[in-house]
């Protein structure tokens, strides 16, 4: 029952990964576009701890942890870059 | 393994990738950029943190102590996805994207735009 619940959520969490790309591709805006791949590293997060519940080992949390936290900053920084034009003032 | 932490871990397994894949889909298919920013923010951090709570669980279980690294990743997500859709909206209220014509309140777009930082 495990694998199987392991493989819906995964195929639902590509499946979003998807939809972000398209979202990255059409975009209108800039802000589409930091908002898709925001969504994304929030995503691949939730797949590499998906694919670390299905190899039983405690290895990728800190992995996680690290996109976790770059992606954060990432988002903050290109927000700022495209509201002020630069990024420190 | 016991059947019912497997069956709590696959019913929390599953009600987070789907609340992951609503977020998505909202992303993808809502009309305008301040309504796409309400699916990412909550359905996804929502999603998140079930996710989290599914795996604590099953390490919990194999490891046989109390394993609480994943609540640390839940809890900077809780506290990150606020302040992402805040700056995001000031971004598109700067670059003063299109509104759909459902919104109420239009007008106060304007003053929030001319607002400055205290």
């Amino acid at each position: 029952m495990l694998s199987t619940a392991i493989l819906i959520a995964t195929t639902l969490v590509c499946l979003s990964l998807i939809l972000n790309l398209w979202r990255l591709f059409i975009g209108p805006s800039r802000p589409d576009r930091i908002l898709a791949l925001d969504t994304m590293y929030i995503n691949s997060i939730a797949l590499i701890i998906l694919f670390g519940i299905s190899s039983a080992t405690t290895l990728y949390f800190e992995a996680a942890l690290l996109i976790a936290m770059l992606g954060f900053v990432s988002t903050a920084a290109m927000c700022k870059y495209i509201l002020r034009g630069d990024l420190i003032e | 393994m016991e059947f019912w932490i497997e069956l709590v871990v696959s019913v929390f397994l599953v009600i987070g990738a789907v609340f992951v894949f609503i977020g998505s889909l909202g992303l993808a298919k809502l009309p305008d950029f301040y309504t796409r920013l309400h699916a990412p923010t909550k359905a996804t951090t929502l999603g998140m943190g079930c996710l989290l709570i599914a795996s604590v669980i099953l390490v919990t279980y194999q490891q046989g102590y109390l394993s609480l690294h994943e609540l640390l990743i839940t809890l900077f997500l809780l506290i990150t996805a606020p302040v992402t859709a805040h700056m995001l909206a000031k971004t598109a209220m700067h670059h003063q994207l299109h509104i759909t014509d459902k919104t109420e309140d239009k007008e106060l777009s304007e003053r929030a735009r001319e607002r400055m930082n205290p």
